[in-house]
């Protein structure tokens, strides 16, 4: 520092002293020497006051190596954090789950069950794998016996530059409630728009790349590529990808009491000799008859998330709204019966809209309308008097769900739902939960 | 190659020193950060003063904000481990990864209190590390700001001195504040109290008060009816002078004890922001000893 200030001066002092006289070139000299003794001085004291900071610094108690190791979550060991969730329903149903919405016997179809069963309980294991990798896997117990594979994919954790690659079985990133796990969601069962046009959840086996903005604004951009593995893709077993998904979000607060989040997506898939069992056709088959669709699937939707907490204190008052919208449309070839084969082509949508108000410390209730709409479908001239194309009937749901949550790790809910999505055969449903979770405290996402 | 180097290093010291980017995930931190660091800075407070810190979303502004981050200032001791691991992963941000220099953990530099024996959550929501609120014992902010200097000094070299220099300036202010508040707070040496939520060890060990009782049966459980009666009894042979809750919580428990046991139900900032005083660290303490000493009145 001292040596850089003389320099500088050094530098200077030449170009001053072109046309100074001898007084002046003493003068100067003089003041450089007042300079420099100054500066020395000033220089000293400064040392000294580090000296002694550095002094002070070094008595005082610091308890730092043995809380350092206590302050790394025991979940975070050299062993993957482990959670189990139990998790199970009662379901009182007068009609057959399995029959699916007026219009939509050619979706897939996934349905509360009747009675007791183990619903959606599951094993979950995730770890560091080094510097740069996070694995992450989630077994499904099967309420059978079996056991499946939910979720099975690496993270990479130091690309930085807001840059994050997924691969392997992961849920897809499109709209809001798709990624999010079966124990987290606020109703026993998913919207009619989730189950009809995504089997309940998109699972792909595939990659993922996001990205975030470096804004203030929550800006996140991703793209995947997949094999096609869920509905409505046909699991393709050539070269390539077989589905493709692009979705966008955006989100921020509005003060410290409110947050939100707005997305947008974008699904293709290819489906091959995709067959559904008892589809209804224009001769009123018994029992239907099987048909088998081939052709292009695209899907485009939106969805929004708005949260509120007085103060942001949602430790005893909040309220989450939500809601979201997919219209689907699919073109391609249709098999009646597997024997007349002409063309095909529908546009299907659907939606819900839901609220999640948190009345007091450990209690919620919740409400939600869900409806479908089936479309009209341009039959070729072959299936023109065999395959229905306009069912002119609006599948709809409200569902109303009360829930206890003595703590963080567990739930247990009670919900009521009038169900009229099929024609002429209303349902009063009534489900009751428990949702318990052991093991590594999760993160909980948005 | 050269060329295009050189014109790289020319660009690099023409630019401006850049603000270092400072995510706290509890305002007492972003207040510390404050006094440290000052408008060599840019500091974010994930939390406000009157959020419960156990419950925070991993919001999307939050995921933006850690983002950008240079350095992240957390409690730790697991207080966060219900929101923050979301929003690191998703933040994409190496740089404040668990085991980064830009990841400060204050829970790190002060001796923890309440460290579990037997790790059950049937003991309710206790943390493994230890009781993690540490903030309410001015005396924890001496290794605390210190090793923070030490941080912010490594990750911005250029302004070393100015963080040696305010943090000693902080640590002479804050020794004669912690005189000043440690006379100003003698009459409550020895005070039985009640408190909400074990949420105050730190504080009564610094004040040497006597929790008699909570109202919580276990960590994170509300209260029921029948409990608060049996805690009621409890004050029947054991009086406390009054009863303890942070800002955040529900003041319905603590009033329907106080109410029966005719004691003050005194609410206290907790951290900085908690209420209209507790604007800054030495508000915080100012604010929650003017209300302790208000209680014994
Ligand atoms: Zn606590």
């Amino acid at each position: 520092m001292k040596h850089y200030l003389l320099l500088g001066l050094a530098l200077c002092a030449p170009l001053n002293a072109v046309a100074a006289s001898d007084e002046e070139l003493r003068t100067l000299r003089d003041e450089l020497k007042q300079l420099k003794e100054n500066y020395q001085q000033r220089l000293e004291q400064l040392e000294s006051r580090l000296q002694q900071a550095e002094q002070r610094a070094a008595e005082m108690p610091v308890a730092a190596p043995v809380a350092q190791v206590r302050s790394e979550p025991a979940a975070s060991a050299y062993n993957p954090a482990i959670s189990l969730i139990l998790a199970g329903t009662y379901g009182n149903l007068q009609l057959d789950p399995a029959i699916p919405p007026t219009g939509f016997a050619m979706s897939a179809h996934s349905p509360a069950s009747q009675g007791f069963n183990l619903g959606e309980s599951e094993l979950g294991f995730s770890a560091s794998i080094d510097p740069r990798f996070r694995g992450v896997a989630t077994l499904a117990l099967g309420a059978a016996g079996g056991v499946s594979v939910e979720n099975a994919f690496i993270d990479t954790t130091a690309l930085g530059n807001g840059v994050k690659l997924r691969f392997g079985r992961f849920f897809s990133g499109l709209g809001y409630l798709n990624e999010v796990h079966a124990h987290a969601w606020d109703f026993v069962d998913q919207p009619l728009v989730y189950r009809s046009l995504w089997n309940n959840q998109l699972g792909e086996d595939g990659i993922q790349l996001k990205w975030l903005a470096p804004t203030d604004t929550f800006v996140e951009l991703g793209a995947e590529l997949a094999r096609g593995r869920g509905f409505p893709g046909s699991d393709r077993t050539k070269n390539g990808s077989g589905a493709g998904v692009l979705f966008a979000h955006v989100g921020g607060d509005v003060g410290a009491s409110h947050n939100w989040r707005v997305g947008a997506s974008l699904h293709q898939t290819q489906q091959s000799d995709w067959q559904s069992a008892g589809v209804p056709d224009l001769l009123g088959t018994p029992g239907g008859v099987t048909d088998a669709f081939t052709g292009d699937v695209r899907t485009g939707g939106v969805d929004f998330v708005w949260k509120y907490a007085p103060d942001g204190n949602s430790s005893s008052t909040s309220l989450k709204l939500q809601g979201e919208y997919f219209r689907r449309q699919q073109s391609g070839l249709l098999s009646y019966n597997l024997a007349t084969t002409d063309s095909y082509a529908v546009t299907q949508s659907g939606w819900y809209l839901q609220g999640v108000y948190k009345f007091m410390p450990e209690w919620r209730v919740g409400v939600r309308y869900d409806q479908l709409d089936p479309g009209t479908a341009t039959v070729g001239a072959l299936n023109a008097a065999n395959v229905i194309s306009s069912y002119g009937y609006t599948p709809r749901r409200t569902s109303v769900m009360f829930d206890y949550s003595p703590s963080e790790f567990s739930r247990l809910r009670l919900q009521f739902a009038r169900d009229q999505s099929r024609l002429a055969l209303p349902d009063n449903q009534m489900f009751l939960q428990y949702l318990m979770s052991l093991g590594a405290h999760g993160a909980h996402g948005y | 190659m050269k060329r295009l180097s050189l014109l790289l290093l020319a660009w690099a010291l023409a630019l401006p020193a850049q603000a270092l980017n400072i995510f706290a995930c509890e305002p007492e931190w972003a207040a510390l950060a404050q006094e440290l660091a000052g408008d060599k800075t840019s500091i974010y407070s994930a939390t406000v003063g009157t959020q419960d810190p156990h419950r925070v979303e991993a919001r999307p502004s939050l995921i933006a904000k850690a983002r950008r981050a240079d350095l992240r200032i957390c409690t730790g001791a697991e207080l966060e481990v219900g929101w923050l691991p979301v929003v690191l992963r998703e933040s994409a941000n190496p740089a404040i990864q668990p085991g980064q220099l830009g990841a400060f953990e204050a829970a790190a530099y002060v001796t923890m209190m309440d460290v579990p024996t037997r790790l059950d959550r049937s003991e309710g929501d206790v943390h493994p590390g230890g009781n993690p609120h540490i903030q309410l014992d001015p005396r924890n902010y001496l290794p605390i700001a210190q090793a923070l200097a030490q941080r912010l000094a490594q990750l911005d070299p250029v302004n070393a001195a100015s963080y040696q220099q305010r943090h000693a300036s902080f640590h002479q202010n804050w020794l004669a504040a912690i005189a000043r508040w440690e006379k100003q707070a003698a009459p409550l040496k020895g005070q039985p109290i009640a408190v909400q939520h074990k949420g105050f060890p730190y504080l009564e060990n610094w004040l040497g008060m006597k929790e008699i009782v909570a109202l919580e049966p276990k960590p994170g459980m509300e209260p029921s009816a029948a409990h608060l009666a049996t805690v009621l009894g409890k004050l029947q042979t054991q009086p406390v002078r009054m009863v303890l809750r942070a800002a955040y919580q529900s003041p319905r428990p603590s009033e329907w004890l106080a109410e029966r046991a005719h004691i003050p139900s005194v609410e206290l900032p907790f951290t900085v922001g908690g209420d209209g005083v507790a604007k800054d660290l030495y508000g915080l303490f100012d604010d929650t000893l003017t209300r302790l000493l208000a209680g014994l009145k």
